[in-house]
């Protein structure tokens, strides 16, 4: 019953890792994103320091969007989305193998650069580390419930936009859990309750929406 | 064994084909001709269960495919239109996971030789997107050699692009699966050297 999952892990990441270029252009997005904000709102440090978790949780959120609509497109065009959806083994388990290999190669990365970018940001040490588990916990649910986006949208014309539309306010109640949790670390209520509703939610995804992105690639079949 | 009843299908506002209805016993091999556009392609996606008829069922050993996807997957092999290469893989690569997908793992040396066999032996270690076009539709039919443990197959148009001996190869390895008891549907648009002429069904007689 593995065999499909480690089957399809193993080549994502191995197509990811033979297109590098493709994979870097989410992270580049990332850090010009946040790097663009003092430009913007001036480089007042206690300004900065407010915006820091907000413009990071933000950024990494855009970078997420920008990369999903690649999840199911190419092997939808080649045909190898047919393939694996006549596997007799269940659709939700090599789902949640591509969006795990995924989330490895555009959501890890960002999750390792945002302390550094934090400092550009003169983030409190001790809050880096709330930071990090935050978007830890966090980028994986952006990512699975993007997949059911990419999903539905797969084949349309403008699926991208649409892509956006549809996702972009499934994202919020982790915008406000993520970016919440290192606001209350640093304002002494602590992140506990936010990490765990993150955690929380990070579950939730998992058990569910494999099974509803499996739904939506045999609709896009049709 | 594979059994279709009173089938129509609707592409768009189009309804294709209605009423439709077939069966297909063990060692049997059907042909399914029509013009273009006549809705062979719709019919063979109809018949794996990628695709819902708009009306009428499909059985495989008396069971409803939707009812129990998983058996009738476990005995399907589906090659369609699109060869589903991955330009960024291997021949060998491709056909691993292929293989794997299927939830079938014959393994390295076994994909070797079955890539070796139909004429792959000097592109194992090229990616894909340096093969031509009737090399890339023989990786997708490598897989044929590795599921006679499958007793249906499924082939859209599996002769386009490829040379006269390959066709020949091809023809002989789809009337050995049906004389070891298995059963093939395909579609062409060319004459192969079959020694048993094909079940022909005809879809011009059905269509709308």
């Amino acid at each position: 019953m593995l065999g499909p999952f480690l089957a399809v892990l193993q080549r994502d990441l191995t197509l990811a890792w033979r297109g590098r270029a493709d994979v870097l252009v989410t992270l580049a997005f990332f850090v010009i994103v946040v790097c663009l904000f003092p430009f913007g709102v001036g480089a007042e440090t206690n300004q900065l320091r407010a915006i820091a978790p907000g413009v990071l949780w933000v950024a990494a959120l855009l970078s997420t969007l920008l990369s999903l609509h690649r999840l199911f497109a190419q092997d939808h065009a080649d045909g190898t989305l047919e393939q694996l959806l006549l596997s007799p083994e269940p659709t939700a388990l090599w789902v949640l193998a591509k969006v795990l290999a995924h989330w490895i190669v555009t959501g890890l990365p960002l999750v390792i650069a945002a302390p550094g970018l934090a400092l550009l940001f003169d983030v409190e040490q001790g809050a880096l580390g709330v930071l990090v588990l935050s978007l830890a916990l966090g980028s994986p649910i952006l990512a699975l419930l993007g997949a059911v986006g990419a999903a539905l949208t797969l084949g349309l014309r403008s699926g991208g936009v649409l892509l956006a539309l549809l996702v972009l306010p499934l994202f919020v109640p982790v915008l406000i859990f993520g970016a919440g949790a290192v606001d209350s670390h640093l304002g002494g209520t602590g992140a506990t309750a936010h990490l765990l509703l993150l955690g929380g939610g990070l579950l939730g995804a998992i058990a569910m929406t494999p099974f509803a992105c499996a739904a939506a690639l045999r609709i896009a079949m049709e | 064994m594979l059994e279709a009843q009173e089938l129509a299908c609707l592409k768009g506002d189009r309804l294709l084909f209605r009423g439709l209805s077939m069966s297909l016993d063990v060692s049997g091999m059907l042909r399914v001709a029509g013009p273009n556009g006549v809705g062979k392609t719709s019919l063979l996606r109809i018949l794996c269960g990628l695709t819902m008829p708009e009306y009428g069922m499909v059985r495989w050993h008396g069971e409803d495919i939707r009812r129990d996807r998983e058996r009738y997957h476990r005995a399907l092999l589906y090659l369609g239109h699109a060869p589903a290469l991955n330009d960024l893989l291997t021949p060998l690569e491709n056909l691993r996971f292929a293989c794997a997908s299927g939830g079938e793992d014959p393994g390295a040396e076994a994909c070797r030789a079955a890539l070796v066999r139909i004429g792959l032996g000097g592109q194992l270690d090229l990616p894909a997107r340096v093969l031509s076009q009737g090399q890339r539709r023989r990786v997708g039919l490598a897989r044929l050699f590795l599921s006679a443990a499958r007793p249906c197959w499924i082939l859209d148009e599996p002769f386009t692009a490829l040379d006269v001996a390959a066709v020949a190869d091809l023809t002989a390895t789809l009337e050995a699966h049906c004389e070891a008891g298995g059963t093939v549907i395909l579609t062409t648009h060319q004459d192969a050297p079959f020694t048993r002429a094909p079940r022909v069904l005809d879809l011009s007689g059905v269509a709308c």
